[in-house]
């Protein structure tokens, strides 16, 4: 048991830090968040650079074969600068379920070219109606000569705008109630007859789309996983993925803490610190010991978020998303409530760090959903 | 980072687990087990059994006759100690005033005191708070003047828990009045056979004999019981709890506790289904079960932190004093809640181990059940004790947050 950095993880998080306190300030970020884009593209290939985006990729396809804990070491620094790159949808999320799922000749087509920094992807999973369930999916894709034709529709594809190929689940079969019989995965480049997408931002400064498929026809090549195996692929893939999420949070709770402690010291009320009085320094205790918990939880669902043990996996990656939604909301809205108006106004940057935190919850799954996931696999004896 | 034990801990686990399961006496893992009484006897019994086998002590130095236990080994120590049934070792003796021995106290004392310890034969109780100074500890009142070559110490200590068995207890008491009242104080290792001491019981709501008030009428302790210096006691006092505070997070305990309420859920029934299948039930019980888990990384990187810096535990400490009172305090809600209406009954004569329920009534009650009330009162203590969680909050903001 041993809960420290490794020195290649401390140089890669003190070049991180160095890179978002030169590089992305809080109007930079405000302006490339209002950008046509959403993000920059010049730090995008500076995380090719850095070797960001190949982190978690296997050494042969030029990754640098790292686990669940570098990348929430990355992540933790997202949330921390509040980066607005799709690293997340790209590298962790689809990446990783290409990585993971695909065919050998796909994952050697594609993930060598996200590592460049020359290609992005987006998950297209989630449907109208159903929520946060991966497995409540009408789209069909029916079998046509060598390949598919892919229907339906896709809500709230998050860095979907941006993303050159998408990651789309589809019943090969009308709906036989066994979703695990049904549902297979494709690589769908954007480009494709039948793609369209509406896309808008979102509430936390970034990008995403609905996307409508018409009709839209597939080589079998384009088959990342077929049905039988797709769900479980697609499940790994986002408890990997919420995982992650987890850090982010964390990073960005690190940061709310930080910003409300200033300003507890600095700012001063009835001829005093704020911080003087027992009402908010017991608060901001309470704000520090949900911190802790949350890097904790955040540490088992690194950990564990790579084990071959599904239900393990599941568990521990539902629990800590569950934990850390709430934990989450108590320091993101006492971090407002301590900041007084201040934490109101778009002007100040503990507002886009509560939005982002918010909004995290409400990402593949938000505390209730998890809380029940994790409820339903809890060991009882 | 890695959360796995290594090969050397999932070895030693597996040698606690064979000696619990071979030296733990069956009688005192089921009065452990159904929260019966423990008695004195119980528990110097098992300290002595550790103490013959090497672990009186295990995280103790070897030169004090500790096996220099990692810290992961200790958490291994208590977590299968608690699955086992085993009672939890001294505290006021092993975790509380040992280190302060150790630290600050002359050879003499350590060579008469620590080996008693660890044998089992000296049982130490605490004199810290006093009827006029409970969270505000440094208020105290208690006078030991110098008189010669001995102290003489009269006033109160009470909240004394478990005095009744005690060979020895220490006190902090006052020998200095005009200075801060931090700097007046020092740290006294008194004998409970002294003349002048008188202990009285206090009752407690669950109607148990657990707490005490012991009275000092002009007490003499031999100066060479001081420990280290006159005046500097506030220090040691602090030191102690920064320990206290430690072993207060119990995750072991509360591992226990857990798994105790999941068999008591799924044995009491409600809507004609086990209560564990319930899903307001089984939320509130998913809710604990996640504040345990962050609970225990969050101690155990805590515990490594302080290891690898080699120091003494330090305010974060506080978080885990808090934290475990809440996880220990909802899991005895809980537990009285899976009872129902047989919350109700008050059977004082069924916290003994041969207590058997009269047949209409054990027709319903469970033999788990007759304890479970009065400890969901009892652990009410919990987040009063050791520094009541608002001190702790005080001490987070003031010493981690500077505030």
């Amino acid at each position: 048991m041993d809960f420290r950095y490794t020195e290649e993880q401390e140089a890669l998080r003190d070049t991180l830090q160095r890179f978002i306190a030169r590089d992305y300030g809080f109007e930079r970020r405000r302006e490339l968040a209002r950008s046509p884009l959403g993000f920059s593209e010049h730090a995008w290939q500076t995380y090719a650079e850095l070797g960001l985006l190949a982190l978690p990729f296997p050494k042969d396809l030029g990754g640098l074969e790292g686990d669940g804990v570098d990348v929430m070491l990355v992540m933790e620094q997202v949330g921390r600068g509040l980066l607005l790159e799709p690293y997340w949808s790209t590298v962790v999320l689809c990446g990783g379920l290409i990585r993971d799922g695909a065919p050998a000749a796909m994952r050697a087509a594609i993930l060598p070219e996200i590592a460049a920094g020359r290609l992005k992807l987006a998950l297209g999973a989630y449907e109208p109606q159903g929520r946060y369930d991966l497995h409540r999916i009408s789209s069909i894709a029916a079998r046509a000569g060598s390949g598919f034709r892919i229907s339906g529709r896709k809500s709230v594809a998050l860095d979907a705008p941006s993303a050159d190929h998408f990651v789309v689940s589809a019943r090969t079969q009308p709906d036989t109630g066994e979703p695990l019989r049904d549902l297979a995965l494709f690589l769908v480049p954007r480009g494709t007859l039948g793609v369209s997408l509406l896309a808008y931002p979102t509430q936390s400064g970034g990008r995403a789309a609905d996307i409508a498929l018409a009709d839209v026809y597939v080589e079998e090549s384009a088959l990342i996983a077929p049905a039988g195996i797709a769900l479980s692929i697609l499940e790994r893939a986002v408890d990997r993925a919420a995982a992650a999420l987890c850090a982010e949070a964390v990073g960005i709770a690190g940061m709310l803490n930080q910003a409300t402690l200033q300003y507890l010291k600095t700012r001063r009320q009835f001829g005093t610190p704020i911080g003087a009085f027992q009402a908010l320094q017991h608060r901001m205790a309470e704000m520090y010991i949900a911190e802790e918990q949350m890097r904790s939880m955040a540490i088992a669902a690194a950990v564990q978020s790579g084990s071959d043990d599904a239900v393990e996996r599941r568990r521990t990656v539902a629990g800590a998303k569950a934990y850390i939604g709430e934990a989450a909301r108590f320091v993101g809205q006492q971090a407002i409530q301590m900041h007084g108006a201040m934490g109101m106004v778009e002007d100040s940057i503990v507002s886009h760090y509560f939005k982002r935190l918010t909004m995290i919850d409400m990402t593949l799954g938000d505390a209730d959903f998890q809380l029940g996931r994790f409820s339903r696999s809890m060991a009882i004896a | 980072m890695d959360l796995r034990y290594n090969p050397e801990e999932e070895a030693f686990r597996a040698e606690v687990r064979a000696f619990m399961q071979a030296e733990l006496p069956p009688e005192i893992r089921d009065k452990m087990r159904l929260g019966r009484r423990l008695r004195k006897d119980d528990m110097v019994r098992w300290q002595r059994i550790l103490y013959r086998h090497g672990w009186g002590a295990g995280m103790w130095p070897k030169k004090f006759g500790g096996a220099e236990w990692t810290v992961v080994q200790q958490h291994i120590f208590e977590e299968e100690g608690a699955a086992a049934g085993a009672p939890a070792q001294i505290p006021f003796s092993l975790r509380m005033v040992a280190p302060v021995l150790m630290e600050f106290g002359n050879a003499a004392q350590q060579h008469y005191f620590l080996p008693r310890i660890i044998s089992g034969e000296h049982w130490w109780c605490q004199g810290y708070s006093e009827p006029g100074s409970g969270s505000d500890l440094a208020s105290l009142r208690t006078a030991a003047e110098r008189r010669g070559d001995h102290y003489v110490v009269n006033g109160a200590k009470t909240w004394n828990t478990l005095g009744q068995y005690a060979d020895w207890i220490f006190v902090l008491a006052r020998t200095r009045n005009d200075a801060r009242q931090q700097q007046g104080i020092s740290f006294l290792l008194v004998d409970m056979r002294t003349p002048g001491i008188e202990l009285r019981p206090i009752i407690t709501l669950d109607g148990e004999h657990e707490i005490n008030h012991i009275a000092f009428d002009n007490v003499e302790v031999p100066a060479e019981n001081l420990v280290g210096e006159e005046n500097k006691g506030w220090t040691y006092a602090k030191f102690l709890l920064g320990h206290e505070r430690t072993n207060n997070a119990g995750i072991g305990l509360c591992k226990r506790g857990l798994q105790s309420l999941k068999a008591i859920a799924a044995a009491e029934a409600a809507n004609g289904k086990p209560l564990i299948e319930d899903p307001r039930f089984r939320d509130r019980l998913a809710r604990i079960e996640l504040e345990l888990t962050a609970l225990e990384i969050t101690h155990l990187r805590m515990l490594s932190a302080v290891a690898h810096e080699s120091r003494a535990p330090g305010p974060e400490a506080s978080i885990l004093k808090i934290k475990g009172s809440e996880i220990i305090q909802q899991l005895a809600e809980l537990k009285m809640h899976a009872l129902g209406p047989d919350a109700l009954p008050y059977l004082r004569e069924a916290l003994d181990l041969d207590w058997e329920a009269e047949p209409l009534l054990g027709s319903h009650y469970a033999p788990y059940a007759p304890p479970l009330t009065g400890q969901y009162f009892n652990q009410r203590k919990t987040s009063i004790y050791a520094g009541s969680n608002e001190i702790q909050k005080n001490i987070i903001s003031k010493t981690i947050l500077d505030l």
